[in-house]
């Protein structure tokens, strides 16, 4: 019975809605659509948001929560996951849908929640802390003073068109994504336009990648398009290497089948029939996720042998990449599907050229696939429309750190960082002060305060030595020491450098060991420390620049950038951490001193209970305190302490 | 037949290409790659074990002996840092006594560092068996490792 | 297609398609490099060879980018020889400072490029990756704490050797070489063939040396020391000594072997002179057997290692004979006379060869536990032992080998290259069957540069078709032709390319043209020799007539075979 209903749904799509030769479709298609959509629907929906955000807060006990309520208080209703809408503070993010009404969007919904919200919207009576705003569109009414969901600055802010599905339908359906408008922008292309046309009209609207760099997508694809050979491969690249950004998988999560859509025609105008997506590992939900939209589009059709009758092929696979973030790198990412160690390889031959097995291959980010099939639809013009005049279109990040709104934003270029930190995220969380903005991960830059009003450019930015980066952005404040962080990024740069060749495998160690040598304990026997220190520090720069200058892949060129750019933007903390050994953030941990204050301590144990080294002793109900040489600085008995008495210094 | 000839009757002989899936097949089914089955899949990639070794060693996922019964994943990603993993991350490494990657001498646990899993806001983050747990402070650690190891020996 | 290029503000010809590096040397000008072989594609790793290219950010490796015509090339600008500098004082702040004790002290590229970057204080410092050294192969140490990682030894072990036995291991600056599952060398694929030794840059792959073992024996007095050296050995010997050879070199080490201390000096020839003979023999004798299979020749022990582990299914066909250095260390302790007060007899064999090393320790090799051959040194080593000794070799009479080895023919001189042996027995069984010379364009086909070759030589009535595979990269082919079902009655396999001339005992040669020039030389010498077979050498006749008939062990000739069985290895 419901494979029949399936099958039914699936040729009717298929045969009236994407086989379907003009525009504009009959009017009885465009009510059946609407009923898919559930643009209207009959009975009470609840929308429960399923990313993997929204799953690490517990979304999957609140939609079964909700089931369970549904089913025990007999009411006929709905429950329906949705991707990601962005705002990680919000999650788990329920939305009610009333027949009749609009959208009702409610924040933290865990599932010991789910009740008293629920009964809450049925009987009137709504739970205001935890209710956001209303989504909704004329033909429905209106909720009193509750503000719509455009109104807040968090998306007010935003312009929202490589998301504008996510978080409104049902990732794991396909027949929504089509009842949307999905494939038919791919259907047109392969019927309408030649490889050629369209690599023209991606040219024409000024794409470029979004992974960084910023090359022009439809240049690069004529370049494999023109490249003579039997085969082509194009690779979607959803590394995502950055060890801050959830970006590209969010997007694909969110909204899979406009990926796959995205890649479809990419392959189309490149000539390519095999297609794969390179996705990161440990990402279990947007691996299932993909899976089953891959599945679904060859059951519809849309990937396969000639598809649709099209007489065009088109496999694509998903290959999960095991564990390096170099074979983001584009030969190194060629070199791990082909079954090799993840060493890049010299440039030229270029990918375009000579790439997976020796074929032309094209390697765009999810973000810039993403892209295509609103390209392809709405046409070059409207892309040109959005953005600057350098940079077209939107950019997505995964913005992180400190902000009080932190998740998954969506800006026009040109929109300024100061615009993000303090309308979109709204500024800092426990009022506590900015410090910067991290760009582009480990291999990225930061922006001080008086850069905020850079605006989102890769023309712009590009003259302030700034790279765009793949969508990291991350906001940091006082408590996060700046020399702590370079090290950090240096840390994981240091782990993840193939080690092929000297600058950066040898350079990335030694400039970790001198930017920790900076935050070590100071050793008192050791008198010439400070000069040792400064000496590192010297050789720090060379190092820096020799390892830009010379390393073979974009991994060793920019892994200097963090310690570069907090050098110019942070000198007087390090020169702090140097000269006077001092940490202004209390961060690190060799230059902490912890004492207990005996006036305060009223001997509770709690703290020598918790410390993880037993390096504070006394006895119950007197004074304790803390052997200097044991405490490893960890700060836990100043957390702990109720009383105050633990003292950092 | 056995677990790995399962697998491998799924690729094609002599694919190299195949081989980064098979050895995540197989890790995936053994939970690590042992001598047996690098040599098991070399035969049929007619690849050299040299190079197969080389290759998984390479990749972070991969591992040569058995993990711990409970493996927990920690994230090291950007935001989490900020918002304090580090002191987790150490506690985690003082009370087990081992370093990412390897495991409890009794077998007991296992832990790795991750980048961004997508909880940045709940961060620092923390996965084990089938559970997130998400805004993790360093002190909570050694109460929460005796309850997965009481855990652990009810199973 | 020349165009010209603007270098350090002066122009230079180029060619279309060559890469800088190749300009600027055809021009006089000298770039450092690390990680390139000539005569493989470039990898990029070790970025020694930056040069600035105007109009580009970065720095480019000018052993791999092709030169273009726009270019203008600064190749010791301040920034380019900072960057080196930089470069190499990385390397050594993670490199022990064990010059003086180092294997390569002095012959070193590292040590070399530190002293023309002139770096003369160690400005970086820090912890340094002091991983295991391994000597638990016969032939071959690891002291992976020098290695640099410029994968030349992987590279060569790979794609010439095709044994594949090395390969990077971990990532990042905890990258290491080694074999499977991290073993120790001892349980690896190696085939000891050494070829990875000649191509490391540093002391982190070198021979195992035996020379402290031959300096205890020489100062013992209850021993009789014996030496052998292979026919190429003079030759090698006066290049690695920075002397002249001369015909009269040969007589001249055999006096400085002696002044060294050694109480008899023979001629491993003599014994190579014996396989030639014996494998004719064979070969004429099963002339008249229906369906012959190829007889496979195993002088080799690098190939027949290569043999019982990666093609087992040829084994049967391997002859059984020995390799000349262990017939004459047979025929050694078989007949040097002992005495009460010196009861043991001692052998040395110099060779060209590392994996020799190996072959002298096989079970086969030996009797009562006792090996024919009780040490084995390359050319390097007893350079070494000579330079040890004091002996000045330009100050020193020339003597005679002993008796009853004192004499090779040219034909065991030409076995030390690839197709020697093949070429030699075709030439005896020549004489042998007809009487006559054989026919000379026909043997000489087995000298071109294929890395399989064949050829097909009748006289007196005896046709004798023989393959030879230069280099273990030519017995796919080899293999190919078997299955094919094609003939050969004789098949040489040598695992070093162009044979022992490039053994890992040996100078590294560099190029393939050096090793030519090698193989042209012994191929004048073998034209100029008087005795160019073994049946015109004396000693061979002295040794079948008399001294074989006299010693009891050898009567049967039963000592010169040994046996081969797979070998189980991960491979
Ligand atoms: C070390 C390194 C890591 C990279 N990681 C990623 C990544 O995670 N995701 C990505 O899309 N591109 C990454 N890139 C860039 C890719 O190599 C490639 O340029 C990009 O996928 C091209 O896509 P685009 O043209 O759509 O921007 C990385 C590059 C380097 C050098
Ligand atoms: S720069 Fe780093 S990651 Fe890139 S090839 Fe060199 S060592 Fe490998
Ligand atoms: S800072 Fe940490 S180690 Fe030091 S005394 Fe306090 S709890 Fe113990
Ligand atoms: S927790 Fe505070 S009050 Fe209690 S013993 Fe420790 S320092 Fe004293
Ligand atoms: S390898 Fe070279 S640089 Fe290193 S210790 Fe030996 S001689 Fe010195
Ligand atoms: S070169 Fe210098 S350091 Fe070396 S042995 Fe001579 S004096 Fe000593
Ligand atoms: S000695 Fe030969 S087989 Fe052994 S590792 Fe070196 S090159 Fe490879
Ligand atoms: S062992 Fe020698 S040849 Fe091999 S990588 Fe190390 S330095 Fe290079
Ligand atoms: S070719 Fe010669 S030097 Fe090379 S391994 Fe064989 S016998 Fe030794
Ligand atoms: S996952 Fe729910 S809004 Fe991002
Ligand atoms: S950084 Fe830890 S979940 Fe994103
Ligand atoms: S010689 Fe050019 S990169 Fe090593």
């Amino acid at each position: 019975m419901k494979e029949n209903r399936a099958n039914d749904i699936r040729e009717f799509l298929v045969r009236e809605v994407l086989l379907h030769g003009s525009d504009t479709l009959p009017a009885a298609t465009a009510k059946r659509l609407a009923e898919i959509r559930r643009d209207k629907p009959g009975v009470p929906v609840i929308y429960v948001a399923s990313g993997s955000a929204a799953l690490i807060a517990g979304s999957r006990r609140s939609a079964a929560a909700a089931e369970l309520y549904l089913n025990e208080m007999g009411i006929r209703g709905l429950v329906v996951s949705t991707g990601c809408h962005g705002p990680a503070a919000f999650e788990p993010l329920v939305s009610v849908h009333l027949p009749g009404k609009n959208k009702l969007i409610f924040r933290n919904i865990t599932e010991e929640k789910i009740e008293p919200m629920l009964n809450g919207v049925f009987h009137n009576d709504m739970p205001a802390e935890d209710l956001v705003a209303q989504a909704g569109s004329s033909g429905f009414e209106a909720w009193h003073d509750i503000p719509f969901i455009e109104e807040l600055p968090f998306f007010r802010l935003q312009k929202r068109v490589v998301l504008g599905n996510c978080g409104w339908y049902d990732p794991g359906s396909i027949s929504e994504y089509i009842a949307r408008g999905g494939y038919r922008a791919f259907l047109k292309t392969i019927r309408n336009y030649t490889h050629e046309e369209v690599c023209d009209i991606v040219e024409k609207s000024g794409l470029r990648g979004r992974s960084g760099g910023g090359f022009v997508t439809g240049l690069k694809w004529k370049y494999a398009l023109n490249s003579s050979s039997d085969n082509r491969y194009l690779i979607c690249n959803a590394k995502e290497s950055d060890p801050g950004s959830y970006a590209d998988r969010s997007v694909l999560e969110g909204d899979p089948h406009r990926l796959i859509e995205g890649i479809c025609i990419a392959s189309y105008a490149i000539g390519a029939s095999n297609a794969v997506i390179y996705l990161k590992t440990g990402s279990p939900h947007p691996l299932a996720r993909l899976r089953q939209a891959l599945e679904t589009a060859r059951d519809y059709g849309i990937i396969g042998h000639n598809i649709l009758s099209s007489g065009f092929n088109l496999d694509i696979v998903i290959m999960e990449e095991a564990g390096a973030f170099v074979c983001g790198e584009e030969t190194a990412l060629i070199g791990s599907l082909e079954g090799k160690r993840g060493m890049p390889e010299l440039k030229p031959p270029y990918p375009t050229t000579s790439g997976l097995f020796g074929k032309p291959t094209v390697i765009n980010n999810v973000e810039t696939l993403m892209n295509v099939p609103l390209i392809m639809s709405h046409g070059p013009e409207w892309f040109r429309s959005i953005g600057t005049a350098g940079s077209k279109g939107t950019k997505l990040f995964s913005l992180g750190g400190r902000g009080r709104y932190t998740g998954l934003i969506e800006v026009e270029m040109g929109t300024t960082f100061k615009t993000i930190v303090d309308g979109i995220a709204d500024g800092i969380r426990d009022g506590k002060a900015f410090k910067a903005l991290q760009i582009g991960g480990p291999s990225g830059t930061f922006i001080t305060e008086e850069n905020l009003d850079l605006q989102v450019d890769y023309e712009l930015l590009r003259e302030k030595g700034i790279a765009m980066g793949s969508g990291g952005l991350i906001i940091i404040d006082e408590t996060t020491c700046m020399v702590d962080f370079v090290r950090y990024y240096m840390e994981f740069i240091h782990k993840e450098s193939c080690g092929k060749c000297i600058p950066c495998r040898e350079g990335t160690g030694r400039m970790l060991e001198i930017l920790e040598n900076i935050i070590r304990k100071p050793n008192p026997e050791d008198s010439n420390a400070t000069l040792e220190r400064f000496k590192g520090v010297m050789q720090l720069e060379t190092i820096a620049s020799v390892m830009k200058d010379t390393s073979l892949c974009g991994l060793g060129q920019t892994a200097p950038n963090p310690f570069i750019s907090a050098m110019t933007g942070f000198r007087e903390e390090f020169e702090e951490h140097i000269f006077d050994r001092r940490c202004r953030s209390n961060v690190c941990r060799g230059l902490r001193t912890f004492s207990i204050d005996v006036d305060k301590c009223t001997g509770c144990t709690v703290c020598a209970a918790k410390c993880p080294v037993n390096a504070i002793y006394g006895t119950r109900l007197q004074p304790f305190f803390i052997v200097e040489d044991k405490c490893i600085g960890c700060g836990i008995c100043f957390d702990v302490c109720k009383f105050s008495a633990v003292t950092v210094k | 037949m056995s677990k790995i000839d399962e697998i491998l009757s799924r690729y094609r002989e002599g694919s190299h290409e195949s081989l980064i899936p098979i050895l995540q097949d197989v890790q995936e089914a053994e939970g690590y790659l042992s001598e047996n089955a690098i040599v098991h899949i070399g035969s049929f990639l007619r690849m050299s074990t040299t190079k197969i070794f080389g290759l998984a060693t390479f990749y972070d996922r991969f591992r040569f002996f058995p993990g711990g019964r409970v493996h927990i994943r920690i994230c090291n990603g950007t935001s989490c840092f900020i918002n304090g993993s580090a002191p987790v991350i150490a506690a985690v490494r003082e009370t087990l006594g081992i370093e990412p990657g390897q495991t409890t001498r009794d077998g007991r646990f296992s832990y790795e560092l991750t980048t961004c899993m997508g909880g940045c806001n709940e961060g620092p983050v923390l996965f084990c068996g089938d559970n997130y747990k998400t805004r993790v402070h360093p002190e909570d650690v050694p109460d929460m490792l005796a309850k997965l190891k009481s855990l652990s020996d009810l199973q | 297609m020349q165009f010209t290029i603007e270098v350090n503000n002066r122009s230079i010809k180029a060619e279309k398609g060559e890469t800088i590096l190749s300009a600027l040397n055809r021009n006089g000008i000298m770039i450092p490099t690390l990680c390139r072989m000539a005569e493989f594609t470039p990898t990029g790793a070790c970025r020694m060879c930056v040069v600035e290219v105007e109009g580009r950010d970065r720095l480019i490796t000018a052993c791999s980018a092709p030169v273009e015509e726009w270019m203008k090339i600064k190749t010791h600008s301040p920034r380019v020889i900072r960057a080196r500098k930089t470069i190499v004082e990385l390397l050594l702040s993670n490199h022990p400072d064990d010059c003086l004790y180092c294997d390569r002290n002095l012959d070193c590229e590292l040590q070399r490029l530190s002293d023309e970057m002139q770096v003369r204080e160690r400005r970086i410092r820090g912890s340094k990756i002091k991983p295991r050294r391994d000597q638990s192969s016969p032939a071959i140490v690891r002291e992976l704490s020098k290695c640099i990682l410029c994968g030349r030894c992987i590279r060569v072990c790979e794609e010439v050797v095709t044994a594949t036995s090395i390969d990077f291991i971990g990532r990042g600056r905890y990258t290491h070489v080694g074999p499977a599952m991290d073993r120790d060398f001892n349980f690896s694929s190696c085939i000891h063939c050494g070829q990875c030794v000649l191509v490391c840059p540093t002391g982190a792959l070198h021979e195992k040396h035996y020379l402290s073992e031959v300096q205890e024996q020489l100062s013992k007095n209850d021993v009789i020391r014996v030496i052998q050296y292979s026919p190429l050995v003079p030759y090698a010997l006066a290049n690695e000594m920075g002397v002249k050879y001369t015909r009269d070199f040969d007589r001249i080490l055999n006096a400085t072997l002696r002044k060294t201390g050694f109480d008899k000096v023979f001629l491993s020839g003599a014994g190579t002179d014996i396989l030639i003979t014996e494998l004719a023999d064979a070969i004429i004798g099963s002339e008249t057997t229906a369906g012959r299979k190829p007889l496979i020749v195993s002088a080799c022990p690098a190939w027949v290692k290569y043999c019982e582990q990666f093609t087992p299914e040829l084994l049967p066909l391997l002859s059984t004979l020995k390799p000349p250095q262990q017939i004459s260390g047979s025929i050694i302790k078989s007949v040097v006379p002992v005495s009460d007060d010196r009861p043991r007899v001692y052998t040395v064999s110099v060779t060209p060869c590392t994996a020799m090393k190996f072959e002298a320790r096989r079970d086969s090799m030996t009797r009562k536990g006792i090996s024919d051959i009780d040490t084995v040194l390359t050319v390097r080593e007893l350079a070494r032992l000579i330079i040890l000794y004091g002996i000045d070799m330009t100050n020193i009479d020339p003597e005679p080998a002993d008796e009853p080895m004192e004499l090779r023919s040219s034909a065991a001189l030409l076995a030390e290259v690839a197709g020697g042996i093949a070429e030699s027995v075709l030439r005896t069984i020549a004489v042998r069957a007809g009487g006559k010379e054989a026919d000379r364009v026909a043997v000489k086909k087995l000298r071109s540069t294929g890395i399989f070759r064949e050829t097909s030589v009748t006289a007196g009535g005896v046709t004798c078709s023989v393959a030879v595979v230069d280099g273990l990269k030519g017995l796919e082919k080899l293999k190919q032709m078997l299955d094919a079902g094609t003939h050969f009655d004789l098949v040489e396999v040598m695992a070093c390319p162009g044979g022992c001339v490039n053994g890992g005992g040996m100078i590294p040669a560099g190029s393939k043209e050096a090793v030519r020039q090698r193989t042209r030389f012994i191929w004048q010498t073998d034209e100029q020799e008087a005795v160019r077979g073994p049946e015109q050498s004396s000693t061979v006749a002295g040794l079948y007539g008399n001294v074989f008939d006299q010693c009891p062990e050898l009567a049967d000739k039963k000592l010169f075979h040994t046996h081969f069985s797979k070998r189980d290895v991960l491979l």
